[in-house]
């Protein structure tokens, strides 16, 4: 379990992980908010659909993809949280959208 | 289009102290950073980070706050936030930030993009909960945030400064896990006289030990058969020590086999490699101004071959200085000096990678192993695919689609090259590595659609 050293003084940012709430820091990614919350899954890969979570931590490993505010495939350890963000697990393979 | 003298990709150690140097010499400079603030991996989060942690981390971190004040003050323009996905012969430089797309174009480039991890595969490295060592200490150092039943694994020097970064934020890891065995220390012991020239280095590293023996970590040395298991994530770290099978449970396994040069933009643009044997990674062959085999290209900081972060920033000199004497900017009167600085702060670097030289574990993983991650690829279907003819990574790629997925190869590449030679008994220099294309970064259609070649949307400082 990840835990911060200090309780920060930073404002308090807070988002949707799977729907559920998550507090966060100023400062945060979303990746470092969600481990820091306990969170280890963040999504399912597109071959076998196997459970990852975060590897890298600095952009390069790809395996902390979320889905953010509809937007697929986005790297949590490199976009800020924002108040309010809707974060959801990224599962699988992305499908095509036809009308 | 912005038009520059120097470009520099990557604001680390290297981009931030050629960004400097440059300017001062009254070039005109742009730097162009993934991160939202300045310091790489090495220094981040340099400027925010509060006090307490400051400490934590040590004085060698804190030794980037000059160099990050004396960059800000320097008068280059400094695009953050911009992940640059192409790099064109001409040099100008196609990135994106904020869901849009700009162009850059410079007459000289430096690629100043670090390193990273070195690949690890064994099996159970996918589970969640295994990440890199260099992962926890971003998370300490960004977020303050620090595990309490770690494992470290493998081998370098970064295990046991973070280590001792644990354990100065009072929570020491559950023990390393080391694959050194005996036989290294005798290999490293030769290039001591040498390494010697670098003693303070020796000496940070012993007294690091002495920390981690206080706290009273477990140490495990010459470590073998890793694997990490779990469901539906990290629950135990299994190995064998001399026969005698060991088991540690914990929800945080990191692993470390030392850092790589990051290759990608260097292989976009077409760079020659050679195969650095004694860091057992590729490096961008370099004259001793540190321009690349294509013309005005330059390459600083680790990703011109692992040295540290001190040497990082004196290469960033190093090439900024030759850009400015290129440019009739400089007399390039400290050019010699730098190259005798440097050529004295790597002396230790041949005792750090004999010693600390990756384990065969994950050199030749076991055939079951998953070797490319993306693609859930294994080191059998890579050796079948070798048997069956193909003679190197790229072919390999066309078989199994490994390095095909989002991370574009940055996680398996030298794994895989190594994987091929030892198959078809050659040297990883003769195999070579992936063949890079742009986009260097998966970017959305919509960024590629608002490229804006007349308005880069940059603050000056």
């Amino acid at each position: 379990m990840f835990k911060r050293i200090k309780a920060t003084e930073t404002p308090r940012v807070s988002f949707s992980f799977e729907g559920q709430p998550i507090e966060a820091s100023t400062g945060d990614t979303v990746a470092s908010a969600l481990m820091l919350s306990g969170q280890t899954h963040f999504r399912n890969t597109p071959i076998s659909q196997s459970e990852r979570g975060p590897f890298c931590m600095m952009g390069v490993c790809f395996e902390c993809l979320v889905e953010i505010d509809g937007i697929p495939n986005r790297q949590a350890c490199m976009i800020p949280v924002r108040e309010g963000m809707v974060v959801r697990r990224q599962k699988g393979a992305i499908g095509v959208e036809t009308e | 289009m912005k038009a520059c003298d120097l470009a520099i990709i990557g604001a680390g150690p290297a981009g931030m102290a050629a960004a400097t140097e440059a300017a001062n010499a009254g070039l005109s400079v742009i730097v162009l950073d993934e991160q939202p603030a300045p310091g790489g991996q090495i220094y981040r989060a340099i400027e925010t980070v509060p006090e307490e942690r400051r400490k934590i981390l040590g004085p060698d971190y804190a030794h980037g706050a000059g160099i990050a004040q004396a960059f800000r003050n320097c008068g280059a323009t400094y695009i953050p936030e911009a992940t640059v996905w192409n790099i064109n012969p001409d040099l100008s430089i196609d990135y994106s930030r904020h869901g849009g797309s700009a162009q850059v174009s410079a007459k000289h480039l430096l690629i100043a993009t670090g390193a990273v991890e070195r690949p690890t595969p064994l099996p159970g490295w996918t589970l969640p909960g295994v990440t890199t060592a260099g992962a926890l200490q971003i998370l300490l150092k960004a977020h303050g945030g620090v595990g309490d039943d770690v494992v470290l694994v493998g081998s370098g020097p970064l295990l046991y400064l973070l280590a001792q970064q644990m354990i100065a934020a009072g929570k020491p890891p559950k023990a390393i896990v080391e694959t050194i065995d005996r036989e290294r220390y005798i290999k490293a012991a030769r290039h001591l006289p040498r390494a010697l020239a670098g003693f303070g280095y020796l000496r940070k590293g012993l007294s690091m030990m002495r920390q981690i023996r206080q706290a009273g970590v477990p140490r495990f040395s010459g470590a073998h058969d890793i694997r990490i298991e779990g469901v539906h994530r990290a629950e135990a770290v299994v190995f064998s020590v001399g026969g005698k099978a060991h088991r540690i449970e914990t929800t945080s396994v990191a692993l470390h086999q030392g850092v790589v040069p990051n290759q990608q933009a260097t292989r976009l643009l077409g760079c020659d490699h050679a195969w650095n044997e004694s860091q057992r990674c590729f490096v961008p062959k370099l004259d001793v101004f540190l321009e690349s085999s294509i013309e005005n290209v330059f390459v600083a900081g680790d990703g011109a071959g692992i040295a540290g972060a001190k040497s990082a920033a004196m290469r960033g000199r190093l090439a900024a200085l030759r850009v400015a004497q290129k440019l009739g900017h400089s007399n390039g009167a400290d050019i010699r000096a730098l190259q005798a600085d440097l050529k004295r702060d790597e002396a230790v670097r041949p005792f750090l990678e004999a010693l600390y030289a990756p384990s065969r574990d994950i050199l030749q993983p076991a055939d079951e192993t998953i070797v490319c991650r993306c693609e859930e690829v294994t080191a059998g279907a890579i050796r079948r695919a070798v048997d069956l003819g193909a003679p190197g990574p790229n072919q390999v790629k066309s078989f199994l689609r490994s390095g095909m997925g989002p991370c574009q190869g940055r996680m398996c590449g030298l794994a895989v090259s190594a994987i091929i030679a030892e198959r078809r008994k050659e040297e990883p220099e003769a195999i070579g590595y992936y063949r890079l294309r742009p986009p260097l970064k998966p970017l959305l259609l919509s960024e590629l659609a608002q490229l804006e070649p007349e308005a880069t949307r940059s603050e000056p400082l």
